[in-house]
């Protein structure tokens, strides 16, 4: 999961710089695309193959520890559903790998031994999982069930340090740190203080929080559908309460480590955050304006909130935020979508608290889901919700970098492959990722569908989905 | 040796590997596409499957090890690569997705109908994935990739006779490995029918390859020179050795010695690829109409050599056990394959 750009086309806003010659405009457009597309794509399949093998994990254990026939059977399902994704998540990474040079050489050709140590961590960690996975998916009847349960865990280790490492890339990106430039090539470079450059642990953090939100909210969408139709067996209702508490569980604390993340932005990255809260004129005093569109140099139809940034950032109103004026007109990113799907992201982030608490609410008092049929109906969206969440989150800190691919040392138009055509390629890879979500969703669709024949059939068991 | 050999070497140790797990991988699917009707090649997709079905996403990983460490070590060669080698690498990558999803799909899909369409386009992906990376090969090789963003010709670079001759032997190696892993595999199934119908594909695709080999050598002689200077004298030894290695493939093949058979065809291919390497030693991009790159030259700075060596010993140390008792797991014969 390589992030890089954002998705300025389908949002209407063109880059504000003319590409350099060799590289018509349209072919920058192109290769953004490209890239937004395939990684926009990936990110959901990788969160999935960081979450998944954790809370597969969990029901084995469970499965093995109580003997518990719908512990064993959600393992055998979940783990049958991981093989798909991690087999579409890997190759969809690999792609990504590829895109970098194929998109981005210039960038590569100067910054890409910076940051290749992290990407070689990465090749180790995900090899790893790879390796694990194969053992783990194909050897349930090879070893013995505790034997089995601890082969899996190398793969959520793993799955953890490799969102790790590559996060660390794009954070480097935004704080690029560990080396000299000397007429345009880079010296005296040191691999390791480019990884743990300064914005390493707020951008790390908030990632691999949410791969675990997402995983536990798509799985728990499932379920809370399955649920809704009437099939309120244990089998099903621990297929929802499992990955939904957990994601529950984690949203709070989701939501303090994006407050860290965006102050985070207020002392490193101040133009980002301008974009963000559509902050147009340094000053104190400034308030927090959710939603809203830009209208010339401000935020208009908004909710205000005064004084609300000033204070998010500072703990007081006379806290000074730094505004896109301090920087000349064509260095800023476009607020517009900046700041939209920052509330989006924020604003699912907030919606998951409150069903997590109604949830908590109802569990104190008697021990069962709550009885409105609405729980079920807001939980069986979460999943598309996180989705979105997530894709939110990468457009606001892929577009707030823009206009640079390396925040401050490199625009992105200097960085793309002045090769013509790359129009062609963006339609090609189009075509094929769309074939490859139908290809899927109906496979997992068709998963679930054989799942509830064998579960109609008596003697349904483990052994039954074989 | 210096740090930047030595990166090139580690780099060239994964492209081995990768030729030879991931290669059979591809030919486990190039057999696939020509195992006949639904019905008929039932079986013999089968056991191709059980045969790639756990390994090869770990096989695949190799790759993404190579382009990290080209990236990370040689950058600038790195960007000249992917930049003027644009189109093929794009239609490679888009061949890897779609091998690798169809693969998926078609094991988690129970409908004949569906089957055959992911089959299809599984099989048809692991044809030309290799076919195109072949080419990006015999692009480099013949010296059509100069320093520089998108430099070279975008469409000579990687269409032109070496380009075709490597991929065309990259597909061929791919089928021919994939034969003698079946082979082996349909015997400790106890599948007899089916190891002799891959020992008979063994014979014909050993024979074809060795004769594209042979014709590929007038090939490099007139369309990459250099190349067939340095194949001819500095790395006739390995080209020799590989000729007779697989020489002695195809023998052990007529006497049924499948496992024999799996070292020496992986030396085969093995002596092949650093011949290559040896044949264009010093350069990483040969010189023709531009001068070309060495590794001195194209190296990365040395604190990034040293720091990416050292974490990839300490992932070595990782890795080569895991991987053994990967393969070591799915090769003993005590219990049919099955999966969750």
């Amino acid at each position: 999961m390589l992030p890089l750009n954002g998705y300025l086309m389908l949002t209407g806003c063109v880059s504000h710089r003319i590409a350099p010659a060799g590289t018509s405009p349209i072919d920058l457009l192109a290769a953004r695309e490209q890239m937004a597309i395939s990684l926009g794509w990936h990110i959901i399949l990788a969160c999935l193959g960081v979450g998944m093998p954790a809370l597969t994990l969990f029901a084995e254990w469970r499965a093995v520890r109580t003997g518990e026939q719908a512990y064993r059977l959600l393992a055998h399902r979940w783990a049958k559903a991981m093989g798909v994704l991690f087999a579409v998540g890997a190759v969809s990474g690999t792609i990504l790998s590829f895109e970098m040079g194929l998109l981005w050489p210039g960038m590569m050709s100067r910054y890409g031994q910076v940051i290749g140590l992290p990407f070689a961590l990465e090749g180790i960690a995900f090899f790893i999982e790879a390796i694990f996975l194969g053992i783990y998916l194909y050897a349930w009847d090879r070893l013995p069930p505790r034997q089995h349960l601890l082969s899996g865990i190398p793969i959520v280790v793993a799955g953890v340090c490799s969102a790790f490492f590559v996060v660390t890339a794009n954070a480097w990106m935004n704080q690029p740190r560990g080396f000299d430039l000397t007429n345009g090539t880079v010296t005296a470079v040191d691999p390791w203080a480019a990884m743990f450059n300064p914005a390493t642990p707020p951008e790390t953090i908030h990632m691999i929080l949410a791969a675990f939100m997402v995983t536990g909210f798509v799985i728990a969408s499932v379920y809370a559908v399955a649920l809704l139709r009437g099939r309120r067996d244990r089998y099903h209702r621990l297929g929802f309460l499992i990955p939904f508490t957990a994601a529950a569980i984690i949203t709070p604390v989701q939501i303090a480590a994006g407050d860290y993340a965006a102050r985070f932005l207020a002392t490193n990255q101040p133009t980002k955050l301008a974009a963000i809260e559509g902050v147009y004129h340094t000053g104190s005093h400034i308030p927090l304006t959710v939603t809203g569109i830009p209208v010339g140099d401000q935020l208009r139809y908004g909710l205000e909130i005064p004084d609300g940034l000033s204070l998010l950032v500072g703990y007081s109103p006379s806290t000074v935020i730094l505004g896109l004026d301090r920087v000349p007109a064509p260095d800023r990113p476009p607020v517009g979508v900046v700041h939209l799907s920052f509330d989006v992201m924020v604003g699912i982030g907030f919606a998951f608290l409150l069903l997590g608490i109604w949830l908590g609410l109802s569990w104190w008092q008697r021990r069962d889901l709550p009885r409105s049929r609405w729980f079920l109906r807001a939980a069986g969206v979460t999943g598309i919700a996180a989705c979105c969440a997530l894709e939110a989150g990468w457009v606001t800190t892929e577009v707030g970098r823009q206009p640079w691919i390396v925040w401050g040392q490199m625009r992105t138009a200097d960085a793309v492959n002045p090769a013509p055509g790359l129009v062609v390629g963006l339609v090609a890879v189009l075509a094929v990722y769309v074939v490859m979500t139908i290809g899927t969703v109906s496979v997992l669709r068709r998963m679930a569908r054989s799942h509830r024949l064998v579960a109609a059939t008596p003697d349904a068991g483990a052994g039954g989905d074989r | 040796m210096s740090l930047a050999q030595w990166s090139i070497t580690v780099l060239w140790i994964g492209l081995t590997l990768y030729a030879l797990l991931a290669g059979a991988d591809f030919g486990g699917g190039f057999w696939d596409l020509f195992a006949g009707t639904s019905r008929g090649g039932r079986p013999q997709r089968e056991l191709i499957e059980h045969s790639i079905g756990p390994i090869w996403e770990a096989n695949h990983v190799w790759l993404i090890f190579v382009i990290v460490l080209l990236w990370t070590a040689f950058p600038t060669v790195f960007a000249a690569v992917m930049s003027t080698l644009y189109i093929p690498l794009t239609l490679a990558a888009l061949g890897i997705i779609v091998r690798g999803a169809a693969f998926a799909f078609r094991k988690a899909s129970d409908e004949l109908g569906l089957q055959r369409l992911f089959g299809a386009a599984f099989a048809l992906s692991s044809v030309l994935t290799p076919f195109f990376l072949g080419t990006v090969a015999g692009g480099i090789a013949s010296g059509r990739v100069p320093l520089g963003l998108a430099a070279g010709d975008l469409l000579t670079s990687w269409w032109n006779p070496t380009s075709v001759l490597g991929g065309t032997l990259a597909v061929g190696t791919a089928a021919y490995l994939a034969t003698t892993y079946l082979c082996a595999d349909a015997v400790r199934e106890g599948r007899h029918e089916l190891a002799e119908a891959f020992r008979r594909r063994a014979l014909v695709t050993g024979i074809v390859l060795g004769a594209v080999a042979l014709g590929g050598i007038v090939v490099l002689h007139t369309d990459a020179p250099r190349l067939f200077d340095g194949l001819t004298h500095r790395a006739l030894p390995l080209v020799i050795a590989s000729a007779v290695a697989g020489v002695a493939s195809l023998l052990l093949v007529l006497r049924r010695r499948y496992l024999l058979v799996r070292v020496t065809a992986a030396l085969a291919v093995t002596t092949v690829l650093w011949g290559w390497a040896l044949a264009q030693y010093p350069y990483l991009l040969p010189p023709a109409a531009t001068a070309g790159v060495t590794i001195a030259a194209g190296a990365a700075n040395p604190a990034v050599l040293s720091a990416t060596l050292i974490a990839l010993g300490v992932g070595a140390a990782l890795l080569i056990p895991s991987l053994l008792w990967l393969f070591l797991l799915f090769q003993r014969r005590d219990r049919v394959p099955s999966t969750p």
